[in-house]
């Protein structure tokens, strides 16, 4: 029932330009192809969450770099919430920003399905300089199959493990991070010093080695050669070797009573960092600071960060990309590519502890060398810039986020009603169905 | 109480003899030329009732046909019933619509009676009364989402106040939000706090139109408190009965934030194992957070179906008792 008004604008439009082209003579094409970048500009940015770029000042410096442009950010809380108005302004074909963040959970769902409504910057004249000073993995999440690439990179979440250094040394475990880095090299080593962990006399009463399995399946599955999707990006969790690897560290840690079977991100699961109530959780670089406000003031020097069991991994990130309905499409992808230039990254990553996508980024003194003071000093930028430069890129999908839900929900029921692991892989996968049938 | 004198009620259009000298025009005509400053004033309601509900009403109906994601809402493929048969044979469906159901019971029951007792109550002269009936209707005005959220911290497993409370008194800790019937009772119990006061004013206001003789002479008849409340009070609060029964089913097949916000998280699963996901959830979870709007409208569209078999077996159930009475 849309098509016929649709139709009709379409038209009305197409008309309209024909007057004005006709109207106005051949001199319009000329003033057309020339592009004034001095003209004055109104770039919209429309962002989810806090990027951040307006707290570290970015914007204003880009204004005073450039006196002809104004950025207006509209930013929507939750990422979910943008992801549903982003959507439907992309099925609308209008309403879009010049500018608009993508993250993670929905780069795919762009890169498979609306690839033909952003503008490309590999055709830009320097894409290729632009595109090495990227982490590779992070360039290609946003390219499609045909060398697309629909957005440059913000943040990116490699992953390590984050641990209670008084509960460790409480259960007579080490404390040292290198050696624990050692001690779980896999996740089989990491499962026994849970063990250990649990076993000891004199660990702190009612506190877990992990928060919930959840904190193992999500960071294990993206290890394998394959997570969610198959190489198409077509859901295919039963046969990944990554599911299957995820789920049986995870589970077995879920069934052996290893974790406090919280639900990431519940209100209990934020009670509990203040309370201890859990030794470890595998933490994304953009987690610390989430711990930190979580866990509080009285808890600094409590923490501290070793290397993720199993290899790299990564959660999180986001991309910033240019609809084509974009009003000036030349100053939007400049802006794009200036936000996201390495000296920008390691200035959003001094400000606001965002780690950079950017290799060059990475390896930036500032970065490299950063070291946290609420986690006992541990050398995070070293750390977080090891596991970012080691991630493989495993093929993403559309429902990569509803999938992980569906896996860490029943792990939860192992954990806390006693599920059997099989029993609760088969609602896994029903859940999955339910999901990825429509 | 509007229903209370249902009944009562005239005939909402009542025919006005055509004027004997006029023309004999169609009849029909006439009426309409006559009232056209009336329809006028009424058109603006129902242009925005078209707009809408009617529309999205029939919008719904004709996406729940089709294969619609939320990208390409107009690009989807006509798949006739499909996802209806698809949602009947869905343990999902089912296992939100027993959840509705039991839920549904655990919160109207209880909240009703409580509500005619506290009405009761009320309806003696006592000290304070007005103030008694505004706190009544303070959980009314408190908004689902912070009731929710100070709900489900009380019932939190580690850290609520009610486990603690269960544990100094020498009882386990229940994981409430974990378990199927506990979680139920909880949102359960979220349900009530709200809606009792409401439903107990409602009550209140019908019982102060019941004429004081009929309370006399029951006295005189030697009818005791709980003789005159079982045998003058229920039979004339009938029709308010029936009007709260109805609208408090209707909200309990749409019950959608308390179970979204009960588990912290804004999750549409409704727990780890869907063990407190409503109909109203289930469809949010399939448009919003699976983006599979025909799914979605097929089950708005099942919503709505049940909807309307309840009100009508309560209809049935009303008109067949009140020619009983008769």
């Amino acid at each position: 029932m849309f098509h016929s008004t649709k139709g009709r604008a379409a038209v009305g439009s197409a008309l309209a330009a024909v007057l004005l082209t006709a109207g106005c003579g051949g001199s319009d094409a000329s003033s057309e192809t020339a592009y004034d970048p001095n003209a004055p500009v109104t770039i919209d940015v429309g962002l989810f969450g806090t990027f951040g770029y307006k707290e570290a000042g970015l914007y204003d410096e880009y204004m005073s770099l450039h006196p002809n442009v104004t950025i207006k950010e509209t930013s929507v809380e939750q990422s979910a919430d943008y992801y549903k108005a982003l959507q439907t302004r992309l099925a609308a074909g209008s309403g879009l920003a010049d500018v608009q963040g993508i993250e993670i959970g929905f780069v795919a769902d762009i890169v498979q399905n609306h690839a033909d409504q952003f503008e490309d910057f590999s055709k830009t004249e320097n894409a290729a300089a632009v595109k090495d000073t990227f982490y590779d993995w992070k360039y290609q999440e946003a390219t499609t199959a045909d060398g697309t690439v629909l957005g440059l990179g913000t943040d990116a979440g490699p992953q390590a493990m984050c641990f209670r250094k008084d509960l460790f040394q409480q259960a007579g475990l080490p404390t040292d991070r290198a050696q624990l880095g050692q001690l779980w090299s896999t996740w089989d080593g990491y499962l026994d010093v849970a063990r250990q962990y649990e076993a000891s006399p004199t660990k702190q009463a009612d506190s877990a080695f992990l928060d919930s399995p959840g904190s193992i399946f999500s960071s294990a599955v993206y290890q394998g050669d394959l997570a969610f999707d198959d190489k198409d990006g077509n859901p295919a969790p039963d046969t990944s070797d990554g599911v299957r690897s995820a789920w049986g560290y995870a589970s077995k840690a879920a069934a052996e009573g290893l974790t406090a079977g919280l639900s990431q991100f519940g209100d209990e699961w934020n009670s509990a960092f203040a309370n201890g109530g859990f030794a470890t959780i595998s933490c994304p670089a953009w987690m610390l600071g989430y711990i930190d406000s979580q866990a509080g003031p009285e808890n600094a020097g409590t923490w501290d960060v070793a290397p993720l069991p199993g290899g790299a991994s990564n959660w999180g990130g986001s991309w910033l990309g240019v609809p084509t309905a974009a009003e000036d499409k030349q100053a939007a992808m400049a802006l794009v590519e200036w936000l996201t230039a390495p000296e920008q990254q390691v200035k959003m990553f001094t400000e606001e502890q965002h780690f950079p996508s950017s290799s060059v980024a990475a390896e930036d003194p500032a970065v490299a060398g950063a070291t946290s003071e609420y986690f006992s000093g541990a050398p995070i930028g070293q750390l977080f810039g090891d596991s970012a430069a080691k991630i493989k890129r495993t093929p993403i999908g559309p429902y990569d986020t509803q999938m992980t839900q569906a896996f860490t929900t029943a792990l939860t029921n192992v954990a806390t009603k006693g599920q059997s692991p099989d029993a609760a892989w088969d609602d896994a996968l029903a859940n999955v169905e339910q999901v990825t049938g429509g | 109480m509007t229903l209370a004198s249902d009944s009562r009620r005239p005939a909402l259009i009542v025919e006005t003899p055509a004027p004997r000298n006029g023309p004999a025009a169609p009849r029909r005509r006439t009426r309409l030329t006559r009232n056209r400053w009336g329809y006028a004033y009424v058109a603006p309601f129902f242009l925005v009732f078209a707009a809408f509900s009617l529309y999205p009403f029939l919008y719904t109906a004709w996406v729940s046909l089709h294969q619609v994601n939320l990208s390409n809402l107009d690009g989807g493929t006509w798949v006739g019933l499909d996802n209806y048969t698809k949602l009947l044979h869905s343990q999902f469906f089912w296992n939100a619509a027993r959840n509705t159901l039991t839920i549904g019971i655990l919160s109207t029951v209880p909240q009703l009676c409580m509500a005619l007792g506290l009405a009761h109550l009320l309806n003696y002269e006592l000290r304070g009364r007005t103030f008694l009936r505004v706190v009544m209707l303070m959980p009314y005005a408190t908004s689902i989402a912070a009731a929710t959220l100070v709900f489900a911290q009380l019932f939190g497993r580690d850290y609520g106040l009610i486990n603690s409370l269960l544990e100094v008194v020498g009882l386990p800790r229940i994981d409430w939000e974990g378990g199927t019937w506990t979680s139920q009772l909880a949102i359960s119990a979220i349900v009530t706090w709200r809606w009792t006061g409401y439903n107990a004013l409602i009550y209140l206001a019908a019982m102060q139109s019941i004429p004081g003789e009929l309370y006399e002479a029951a006295e005189i008849d030697g009818a005791s408190r709980w003789k005159q409340f079982l045998h003058v009070t229920i039979p004339s609060l009938r029709p308010t009965i029936l009007f709260t029964v109805v609208v408090s089913t209707i909200g309990a097949v749409q019950l959608f934030g308390e179970p979204l916000l009960f588990g912290g998280r804004g999750t549409t699963t409704g727990g780890t194992s869907g063990q407190y996901q409503t109909l109203g959830l289930l469809m949010y979870q399939q448009g919003w957070s699976n983006f599979h709007i025909g799914q979605a409208a097929a089950t708005a569209w099942a919503m709505f179906l049940i909807i309307v078999l309840i009100v009508g077996i309560n209809a049935l159930v009303g008109r067949l008792r009140s020619r009983n009475d008769r």
